[in-house]
């Protein structure tokens, strides 16, 4: 080899063990700022929402569960808001602010970071588009998510970016809203009008009109002609080579939209149609920017209704009311819950971040998880009426987000090194295709598998993040953590953000020393091959094996 | 029960004893009851050849030599009397006196994503409702509490696997991506000591979240997945997933390929009581070139289906395993400018074996002639169309699975499996008897 390519070899090897040293270096977290008055108007919103639950669980003579300590609810949030369990470096960070408002000032702090828009635009983006891979080159996922993002990190409010999704022209790259029309594209067809329709309805309205595409509603009071006049909105959009447009005829009329019932060669023409309050659509402007204009009215229920039961569920993983996007028709008598939140939301102009504060801050989530007092009958009606914060396995993304997180002990968010974030995007791609993604409705509440209990027990991840390596959290927490107790009680924060109980800390405890002593008796006594004896890293490999596949890890609660 | 004043011994009863007394070399073990019945007294097993991108019906099992849209291939005789296939599958034409072929089956969707979700389920795709795939009813409706491994597996497939849908994400199929290589999370990779000072720690958190939560362990079912994933582990039936025990002239005759490899632990496993198994051969999408890409994966599929029909009839497993070799879509009849040809869901061929379907049977019949205007706006139909959802239905019946009861569904819609009828014809006269008209 050259001299000069081994200097560049050695400078460049060099530079690289630089950025991992950095790369696992524990930087102190600055502190938090006070909360600003103008964050502070959430309280008499997150007062209405708490009256309405505690008479709800009155009502149903529910005594709900106690309150969860601090570092639990902010587990929650991470889950929710970043799709992944706080890192050590920021639950010791977290521990140490003793502050009496610092749910509210970290929750503050998790909207503005730009986790929370990446990892909430994919989960809107799903939402609007569903997962199926559509036409690529005109349908542009990765900027309608990007899009999404850049809205939600400036909080645009939610009328006006729902808006835009449905009415937006333009070409699916520079005005990346309209890749919700180009999503339902499909080849050889041009768009499918229906699906809008569909989508439509159920991404902003929280309702499923589906079905009625071929027949009346069963249980609703959908009827078919509801979901053709509402497709006929639809009608017009065309795809050309300079994006979404509404279409002309030759003569510049407004084409007309038409549906061929089977046997029938002419086409029949409908007239684009809404279901209920006919004067919302009343605007100057396009088919698509008269829905729009029904759809967020001000006084359609409906669209409050949909995103607050959708946010709910999505803090939760269960939402309010579930199948998240199947609403009965709101109640003209009676406030549910979702109809406080909707109206809060509302009067703070749209404002999602607003929602999920006021949703976040609200008893309900604040609950254990546990209770003493309850039989098996009694904690299922509580989990039902959200009177105990409710179990629910973590999905997909939050799962290989979080067994990522606890494989390090910095937080791997959007500022870290470019190679740290490419392996956590690689390992993810790799996890989902294994542990199976998650469908359009992610909140559809399944049960766990035997192949996702394999692939925790002993997949590659599983193996790559229990390594006790120089630069693995097993490895810097069993090197830099001081005793035996403080390993394990490190061990915990990094994976399940508690501490160990006494049962758990003595077991895991005395493994560590038993280890330690069979180390110590190797250098007495030659003859050990028949004991067998675990390493102190293999004890902390163990360890970490166990918090993994513990209910703790793959639940939230 | 067979009586005890048969003194007759046949073939199938000596093979069924001696698997049952273990004597079997190349059977992966399994229970006396399971490896005693062969031929028709075993429960059925489906084995699904899944030809990823749209195998071309014209270089393959429908070929039209001579007319303007047969291109290059030649057609070649085969065991059938007066059958004739695609001189690409050689072997295969060879088996065809033991199988169904079906030159008429037509689809309603000409897109990869949307075509697989229609043939994999025989429903098409809903916004709202994901179906199950064929094999995941088949799991679903067919149990055995003696199977320790997946009763739903998908060997080298990718996109697109068979899903559980609306009975449950349980009922995916399992999925190994390289078959015969490696076992993918099957092997604990640490010691037995270490393993069962793991499990002891689990417990132990285990118990802990249990406290004051009484519904946990039911609602989580987190313990009973990890015992059930624990015991297939240590299950001696995860053999059937291996190869080593296999002679090398069986494993060179299925191809040394992912897809041969796939077939023959497919043989493995139904052989082992595995209710539904997929084998997918990626590589049919050609737009390009499409005489020597059919051909690279004819050379492919052709030792590998061969040899699996003729082990299974060997084995006397034939009656008791449909073999079904089915893809999206077909390819146009017509050539396109790059030589290659597109998407076409008007009619494409699949051929099913074993199980109680009528061998040596030909339906259907397509035209090799389509001019270019043709199909643009009404679809063209084969004659004596097959629809998907009549097939499953078809399958289903000579399963014994009732391909009309109706599941209530999480959105509440009560769905029957099949959304369509059997076909009668399509099965052997005992079988065809069944059939409701």
């Amino acid at each position: 080899m050259k001299p000069f390519a081994v200097v560049f070899c050695t400078v460049a090897v060099g530079a690289l063990m630089l950025l991992v040293i950095k790369a696992g270096e524990i930087a102190p977290l600055a502190s938090l700022p006070p909360r600003l008055e103008s964050d502070q108007r959430i309280d008499e919103s997150v007062l209405s929402v708490n009256q309405w639950l505690r008479k709800h669980w009155s009502d149903e003579g529910l005594e709900p569960a106690e309150l969860a300590d601090d570092q639990t609810v902010y587990r929650r949030l991470s889950l929710a808001l970043h799709g992944t369990i706080p890192s050590l470096e920021e639950v010791t960070a977290f521990k140490a602010d003793t502050s009496t408002d610092r749910i509210e000032r970290w929750l503050l702090r998790m909207l503005d970071d730009a986790r929370f828009s990446t990892y909430f635009a994919d989960r809107i983006e799903r939402v609007l588009t569903g997962v199926d891979p559509g036409q690529f080159i005109i349908f542009r996922r990765d900027r309608l998510r990007d899009w999404l993002s850049d809205q939600l990190a400036v909080d645009r409010p939610w009328h006006e970016m729902s808006a835009d999704l449905i009415a937006a022209d333009g070409l699916w790259t520079s005005q990346a809203a309209s890749n919700f029309i180009t999503a339902a594209f499909i080849n050889g067809e041009g768009l499918d009008e229906n699906e809008l329709a569909g989508r439509t309805v159920r991404a902003f309205l929280g309702q499923r009109i589906d079905c009625a595409q071929c027949h009346d509603h069963p249980f609703d009071s959908w009827q078919q002609q509801d979901f053709e006049g509402l497709a006929a909105f639809y009608g017009q959009a065309r795809v050309t080579p300079g994006g979404v447009i509404d279409r002309l005829t030759e003569q510049g009329e407004p084409a007309v939209y038409k549906i061929m019932d089977p046997g029938e060669e002419e086409g029949r023409v409908v007239e684009p149609r809404v279901p209920f309050n006919e004067e919302w659509t009343d605007i100057e402007g396009s088919r698509r920017q008269q829905l729009a204009a029904w759809v967020v009215h001000p006084d359609n229920r409906r669209f409050e209704r949909a995103i607050a039961n959708r946010i709910w569920g999505l803090l939760f993983g269960r939402a309010w009311y579930d199948p998240v996007d199947d609403l009965e028709h709101p109640d003209d008598e009676y406030d549910d819950v979702l109809d406080v939140i909707g109206r809060e939301f509302r009067r703070h102009n749209g404002s999602l971040k607003f929602l999920i504060r006021t949703i976040a801050l609200s008893d309900a989530f604040r609950l254990r998880s546990d209770v003493s007092w309850a039989d098996e009958d009694q904690y299922a009606q509580m989990s039902q009426e959200w009177a105990v914060f409710p179990l629910v396995r973590l999905r997909p993304e939050q799962m290989i987000g979080s067994m990522y997180q606890a494989g390090r002990v910095r937080t791997t968010d959007q500022a870290s090194h470019l190679f740290v974030r490419f392996g956590k995007l690689t390992n993810e791609n790799d996890f989902l295709k294994e542990y199976g993604d998650a469908t359009d409705d992610e909140l559809l509440q399944q049960s766990g598998t035997i192949p996702q209990a394999l692939l925790r027990m002993n997949g590659k991840f599983t193996r790559g993040f229990t390594e006790t390596g120089a630069f693995s959290a097993a490895g810097q927490i069993m090197r830099h953590s001081g005793d035996d107790e403080s390993v394990v009680q490190n061990c915990f924060l990094a994976c399940l953000t508690r501490m160990p109980n006494a049962e758990e800390r003595d077991f895991f405890v005395q493994q560590l020393q038993e280890a330690e002593q069979e180390n110590l008796t190797a250098e007495d006594d030659t003859d050990i091959a028949a004991a067998p004896a675990r390493s102190r890293q293999q004890v902390v490999s163990d360890m970490y094996w166990v918090l993994f596949n513990s209910p703790d890890f793959s639940w939230n609660k | 029960m067979r009586s005890s004043n048969e003194h007759v011994f046949s073939r199938r009863d000596v093979l069924g004893t001696m698997a049952a007394c273990g004597l079997s070399l190349s059977l992966p073990a399994m229970s006396a009851g399971t490896a005693a019945k062969r031929s028709v007294d075993r429960p059925k097993s489906l084995i699904t050849l899944w030809m990823n991108g749209g195998m071309s019906q014209l270089e393959t099992w429908d070929p039209h030599p001579g007319t303007p849209t047969g291109g290059l291939v030649k057609a070649i005789p085969t065991s059938q009397e007066g059958l004739q296939i695609s001189e690409f599958l050689p072997q295969s034409a060879e088996q065809m006196h033991n199988v169904t072929l079906i030159r008429s089956l037509t689809s309603l969707e000409g897109d990869h994503a949307r075509g697989a979700f229609y043939v994999k389920t025989g429903y098409r795709l809903e916004p709202t409702l994901v179906y199950p795939s064929l094999g995941a009813i088949v799991a679903h409706e067919l149990p055995d509490p003696t199977i320790e491994i997946p009763p739903h597996v998908s060997l080298g497939g990718d996109n697109f696997f068979p899903r559980g849908g609306y009975l449950g994400n349980e009922w995916d199929a399992f999925r190994v991506f390289n078959p015969g290589r490696s076992l993918t999370n099957l092997k604990a990779g640490v010691s037995d000591s270490r393993l069962a000072l793991r499990r002891t720690g689990l417990d132990l958190l285990s118990r802990q979240f249990a406290k004051g939560r009484p519904t946990a362990e039911k609602e989580t079912l987190h313990q009973d997945n990890i015992q059930r994933a624990l015991k297939m582990m240590s299950s001696e039936q995860i053999k059937a997933f291996e190869l080593d025990d296999e002679p090398a002239a069986v494993k060179k005759a299925y191809g040394d390929s992912r897809f041969g490899r796939g077939c023959l632990i497919a043989r493995r496993l139904a052989e082992g009581g595995v209710r539904a198994i997929e084998v997918c051969l990626n590589g049919f999408d050609t737009h390009v070139n499409n005489h020597e890409g059919q051909k690279t994966q004819a050379d492919i599929l052709d030792p590998a289906f061969a040899t699996l029909i003729t082990e299974l009839r060997e084995r006397d497993l034939l009656e008791s395993t449909i073999v079904l070799c089915i893809s999206e879509f077909g390819r146009d009849p017509r050539i396109n400018g790059a030589g290659g040809r597109d998407h076409w869901p008007s009619w494409f061929s699949c051929v099913v074996a074993g199980g109680g379907f009528r061998a040596g049977l030909v339906v259907g019949e397509t035209t090799g002639h389509v001019s270019e205007d043709q199909g643009k706006n009404v679809r063209l139909k084969p004659t004596d169309p097959i629809t998907v959802p009549q097939l499953y239905a078809t399958i289903m019946h000579a399963m014994g699975i009732g391909w009309h009861d109706e599941i209530i569904t999480p959105i509440g819609r009560p769905i029957r499996f099949a959304d369509g009828a059997p076909v009668g014809r399509l099965l052997n006269d005992e079988l065809a008897s069944t059939v409701r008209t």
